[in-house]
This record gives C-alpha cells, structure tokens and sequence, in this order.
C-alpha cells in the first residue's frame, strides 16, 4: 500500500497504518510524529524525514527511512527493526529491551540510554558516523556499536556510559573516548568482542553498501561497568 | 566504638505471669527480636530488633506483649532533639545518605485537619442516602470544549475516553517489588469488585494480573521497566509518572539483589541487575517533550485510553499543571508531601513539596481561570486517611484521590516504616515468600472492599447532609467548607472562608 503522508496529517496517517496488515510504503513525509508505533508486523517504507518518536513500542515490525529520522526514533522498542539511511536525531533507542537499530551516518546526543536486555531479547544499536555526548547513559543491557566511517576523530562526545550498569558499547576508533565517568571500564576489544557483533557489523554493511574490510580496518574500544552495584553504598538506613 | 550504640527506640514489655512460653512471637518475627531460652523455658527479647510492628502484639495468644516507647532519653533540648543527634551519629558512621519508608511523619501542618464541612439546617434539606438515590460514580478524562452536532441536527459523540469509577478513590501505585505479589494482588482484586482502579507503579505488571486489566492503570516512568504493547494495551488507562510526593525530584532505585525470580520477569530484566530510574525522563525537557510521550502512548493504544501524568505537590504546581493540562494529557494526578514511598532519601522525603491542600486547591484555581479545567481531570493523593479527607479534597477541586498509604494499612500495615528491610511481618513491603504468605490475596480483598465501602457510606452521609446528591456538585464546592485557625493567605489559597463567616 502507498501513502502521501502530506496530505493526511500523523493523526490520520498512523490510524491508516495501524489498520493496514500489508506492507505500507509513505512517500512525502515530512515531520509526521510517531509513525509504526507499536507496531508488531509488517514493513513500513518511509520516503523523506519521519518526525520524532518514529517506531515508538515498535513490537516486531521493520521500519526503513530513506533519508533522516529526528529524535526519539524507537522509544521504548520491544522487537523489530528499524534501519535509517541517513542520520537520526537525539535519543535514538531510548529504554530499547530488543530489536535492532542500523543508522548509516549519524545519531544525537544521548543515543541508546536506558538500554535493557531480558531473556532472549537484546537490543542492538548500530550507527554507521558519530553520536553526541552522553552515548549509553544508565545503560543496562545490550550493546551499541558506533563505527565512525566518516571521521579520523573518536567519533563519540563526552560521558559516555554516565550510571552504566550493564551492557556493552563498542567504539571504532585509534583514540580512546574523551571524558568517562567513573562507572565505565574501557578496554581495547578483543576478538570474542568482534566475534559477537560480527552479524550485526555484516548486516550494517550489507545494508549500507559497505565493505567488511573497511569497516574492520580499524580498532575498536569496548566499554563495559566496573562494578556490580555502583550506587549500592551511597545509603544508610534511618 | 560504643558511640554506634543507640539504645532501643521501643521496648518490649513481657508480662511474665501471663506469657506461657508458646513461641509464637518468635515465629511470628523476621526481625528475630524474640528468643526462646532454654535454660530457664523462658522467653527473651532484643529490643534493638524490634520495629514496632506489633505483629507478635497481636498473635500473642494470652496478651503477654505490648510495644512501649522507651523513656530513655538524651538530655532535653528543645532544639537538638534525639532524632538530630542520632542522625548526625548515623551519618558519622557511615558516611551515607540516610533513607526512610512511608510519608513524611513530621509535624508540619495537616490542612484537612483545619477543615470543616458543611450541613443543612431547615432550609436546603439534608438527604438521606438510605433513602435518596446519590450518585458517587465519576468519570476521569478530558471533557470536550463544546457540543457538536452532525448535518442532521444530531449530537455527534465527540467524548474522548473516560475511565468510570463507582467512587471517587483509586488505589495509587505502588509497584510489585516494593510491595509483595499478594499485597498487588488484593489491590487488583478489591479494585475489581469495587469497580475501581488500582495501579502497578513502575515494576511491570505480573501475568497473572493481567485479567484484572479493566481495573488497572499501568504506570510508564523513566526507567520504563516492564513496558511494552501488551502491558500498554491491557489496562484501562496509562500513567505517566514524572514525579512521588514523597521524593519529589528523585528517581528510584531498586538494588539487584531485590531483582529475583517473578519481581526480575514483571520488570524484563535479568535478575541481580539494578532497577534505576532517575530522577527525569532524559527525553523530557520541556511540556513539548511531555507531550511527544503522551501522543506516543496514545498513538501505541490507538486513542483508546486516557493518559495521566502524575507530578509531585511543589512550588510552581499550578503552572506545571497547566503546562500538562495542555500538553495533551487526560488526567493530572498530584501527590502531595506526606505521600508515601517503599524508599526515599530522609532529607528529601521529610522537606520537599507541598501539602496537597494547597497544591490541588491552586491548581483547580488556576486551570478554572485559564478556562482549561475541562481538558483534564484532577486526582488527588498524597495522605487520604478517611471518608472526610475524600470529600474535603473533592471540594477543594479534586474529581478523585488516589490512596495508598491507607490501602496498605488496611491490609495490615502498622506504619512502622521499615519497608527497607524487606522484612515486613504483614506480608506487605517483603519479597521473602514465608512473609508473603501471611498476607492471603482474598482476606486482603476483602478487607479493601469492606473499607472502601464503608468509605463510600460516610461519603453519602456527608454529601446528602449538605443537601448534595452527587460527587458532581460537591466538586469544586469550596462553599461547603470553612477553615479553623488558618490565616489569610492560607484561606486565600485553599479559596476557602474561615469558620464563623
């Protein structure tokens, strides 16, 4: 099914793709909030830039942006897929429990914070360019990667990881990131490290057009929590 | 160093000629304040143990117990009590920031206790709800601006969803966790019966709970734990919590080691991994921001259930409010100071926020003059201790109250604030499944149910004494309430007169 996304308004556009069981392609969308939330099947095409909260709850459905996505893309995401060929917004998978984000360039601050995993879920970020600061704050399961093809710099901002409890992040780049908080163990990655991504790091490149080999030509650093209960001696029983 | 002694703050008093030594209170206390001495077929007691639960107090077969407050004393002093010395011995020990359960038991002031209501006399008839219908049902949701009619003249249904509640109370949250799976089950139970809400505060809902979905509301906070579409779509409304009465501006965090079997599969997450969830939503900045997540949760739910944010009681309440109000949301839920909490920070618990007196009544002013009070309904909470601080908050502008504190006290609860320990005796604030069993999810139902009806009697009583036959028009009615000992301003605010005007 096609869909003029313009002429509907994201009120209309999403309660047509919430009755839709097939596949739904949208053209000419421009800033429509919250498109495929809590979608379970299907796969949704979007032409042009979907607004903020993009796949919010997405329960098992794909999405693909051919172009930008803006902010809160996968706001609490369960299952699915969501692939971004371009850049995203500021907290890209926010409370993500599982699925898999792949954002060809570039995502904002605060990308994947909250991240949990349960059971067989695990939630997985890939992001192709550079993230802002605050990449991974509170995060408690998963792994994000962030790749930094477009840039010779460590392509993450500041404070990575701030209140990591759990999960994993993994960072291509020759320098070590800028600015840890204490809660954060950074090491160079090893190759059980890469042997576990490897599926994710293939479909990025086979999503994008990428070359394993380029993408392996560098380094990465893995950043993991160093302690089991970070905050658990701040208090004292009254 | 002895300094760490602090000698007992309640004693356990034996009366040796009635006690016969059958070990019942040392069964019955995880604290293990009580011991069985062999050598002489007696019974002792630590009072150091003891929390002043009661709970041996009250299966003691021959009434051989009963707590007592020590009077051993520091030297008086109007100004360093015992409970500041103590404290500062604490803190100079551990160096932590110290932690308590329940509201806020200081002795600030308590409004509704300089309240009074109203009552006809010879003009203006007072009802007899024995005898006269009286409408105590409500509905909570966004009202719409106007009527509109379709091209044939007839009304179009333009009604956004509404929750129906027999009476205006709900049960708040209180998340499975932070209370046992019992405890959460006879809310959802008695809420059933009732036909009101309860509601699974920020730890996921159980499975098993999952029918008593038309009864429950399920809460979305920042650390989202346990939220997903069919926790979302199985409830009869969505909450957003942005902030707890009694921690107004923090997070919560349940340590790993509480994260175990049912509690670490309702949360979705593995068991031993801390439970954080800090104090904002790190994608809520701004009430645009608010928004987006109440559009999100409606778009998830397909414009089916209203959406409540729920704000703690503080300085600027009323501009919060109306910024929520306009935000999209379908009800605001306040919670005022003396709320309470499975755990918060002491210093926060016992000095931030505001009564809710205060904050409903100004918020109801302020959405009334803004023309806004239609968009969204108002749940009150934070202290609702009887039938007449229902219908004092209903006054004072509220459509419902939420209780919590008092829900647990039905179920048992003495209030001896140590929920932290997870040790609680009545089978409520405990995970320990020997505890857990004392508490029977029937005999708890049914005990809610009997309390809230009779809540509801008292509530009829008072509303057909003023001559008033629904909840409707007793809403808002400050005329139907007159303070005692409170100044100008504090009148001005609750927008009441005082008693003799």
């Amino acid at each position: 099914m096609n869909l003029l996304a313009n002429n509907l308004g994201f009120r209309m556009l999403n309660e047509i793709i919430r009755n839709t069981e097939e596949d739904i392609t949208i053209d000419g969308c421009f800033g429509e909030r919250f498109i495929g939330s809590g979608a379970s099947s299907k796969i949704i095409t979007v032409n042009g830039t979907p607004g903020n909260a993009l796949g919010a709850y997405l329960d098992g459905a794909t999405i693909i942006v051919n172009g930008n996505a803006q902010d809160a893309v996968g706001d609490t995401m369960n299952d699915g897929k969501i692939i971004i060929h371009g850049s995203a917004g500021d907290v890209l998978g926010y409370a993500m429990r599982g699925g898999k984000i792949y954002v060809k360039h570039d995502a904002g601050y605060r990308t994947g914070i909250h991240m949990k995993e349960y059971e067989d879920k695990k939630p997985i970020i890939t992001v192709g360019g550079t993230v802002g600061s605050f990449l991974g704050e509170y995060l408690a399961g998963g792994i994000i990667i962030v790749l930094g093809l477009n840039t010779d710099a460590c392509p993450v901002g500041n404070f990575t990881g701030t209140g990591m409890h759990g999960g994993k992040i993994l960072i291509r780049s020759q320098e070590e990131p800028k600015y840890l908080p204490k809660q954060v163990c950074v090491n160079r990655a090893d190759e059980e490290d890469l042997r576990s991504v490897k599926e994710y790091l293939e479909e990025f490149a086979a999503l994008f057009g990428y070359g394993m080999d380029e993408i392996m030509s560098k380094s990465f650093y893995r950043l993991t929590p160093n302690a089991r209960n970070p905050y658990k001696r701040l208090y004292t029983y009254n | 160093m002895a300094v760490e002694f602090f000698y007992p703050e309640y004693e356990i008093v034996r009366n040796f000629d009635r006690c016969i030594a059958c070990r019942v209170c040392e069964r019955q206390c995880a604290n293990e304040a009580h011991e069985y001495r062999s050598e002489d077929k007696k019974m002792a007691a630590d009072d150091a143990k003891c929390v002043s639960c009661h709970r041996c107090v009250s299966f003691c077969p021959t009434r051989a117990l009963k707590i007592v407050k020590t009077d051993h004393t520091f030297r008086e002093n109007a100004n360093w009590d015992g409970k500041s010395i103590k404290e500062i011995y604490k803190q100079a020990e551990s160096g932590g920031v110290l932690l308590s359960s329940m509201g806020n038991p200081e002795k600030y002031p308590v409004y509704f206790d300089r309240i009074l209501l109203n009552a006809s006399q010879v003009t203006n008839p007072s009802i007899d709800p024995l005898r006269e219908p009286m409408e105590t049902r409500v509905f909570l949701g966004a009202k719409p601006e106007n009527i509109e009619r379709d091209e044939n003249g007839r009304i179009k249904n333009n009604m956004p969803p509404q929750i129906m509640l027999s009476m205006p109370v709900m049960f708040s949250a209180m998340s499975y966790g932070s209370i046992s799976y019992n405890a959460h089950e006879s809310l959802a139970k008695a809420a059933t019966e009732l036909g009101i809400l309860y509601n699974t505060g920020e730890g996921g809902l159980h499975e098993n709970l999952y029918r008593y979905g038309k009864n429950t509301i399920v809460q979305v906070a920042s650390g989202r734990f346990g939220v997903h579409k069919k926790y979302l779509s199985g409830a009869a409304a969505i909450e957003i919590k942005m902030g707890q009465g009694a921690k107004p501006g923090i997070g919560g965090h349940l340590p790993g080691t509480k994260i175990m079997g049912e509690i670490s599969k309702t949360r979705m997450i593995p068991e031993g991994t801390d439970a954080i969830s800090p104090a904002p939503h790190h994608d809520i900045y701004s009430i645009e921001d608010l928004r987006q997540l109440v559009y999100s949760l409606k778009e998830a739910t397909g414009y089916t259930k209203p959406v409540i944010v729920k704000v703690a009681a503080v300085h600027n309440v009323s501009a919060i409010a109306s910024g929520i109000a306009r935000s999209g949301a379908d009800i605001i839920a306040i919670d005022g100071f003396r709320g309470g909490t499975g755990a918060a920070p002491t210093r926060i618990r016992d000095h931030v926020g505001i009564p809710i007196e205060l904050a409903l009544a100004s918020v109801d002013k302020r959405l009334r003059e803004e023309g806004i009070r239609n968009r969204v309904s108002i749940v009150a909470g934070g202290s609702i201790r009887s039938g007449a601080d229902v219908v004092k908050a209903i006054a004072l502008g509220a459509d419902c109250v939420y209780i919590g504190t008092a829900a647990l006290v039905a179920l048992g609860c003495r209030l001896c604030r140590s929920c932290h320990t997870g040790r609680c005796n009545w089978g409520i604030a405990t995970q320990r499944e020997d505890l857990v069993k004392r508490l029977n999810s029937d005999w708890g139902c049914k005990r809610l149910v009997n309390l809230l009806t009779a809540w509801k009697h008292e509530i009829m009583e008072m509303m057909g004494g003023m001559g008033i036959n629904s909840i409707e028009s007793l809403k808002g009615n400050r005329l139907m309430l007159r303070g005692v000992g409170l100044n100008e301003k504090e009148l001005e605010i609750l927008g009441i007169k005082h008693a003799g005007e």
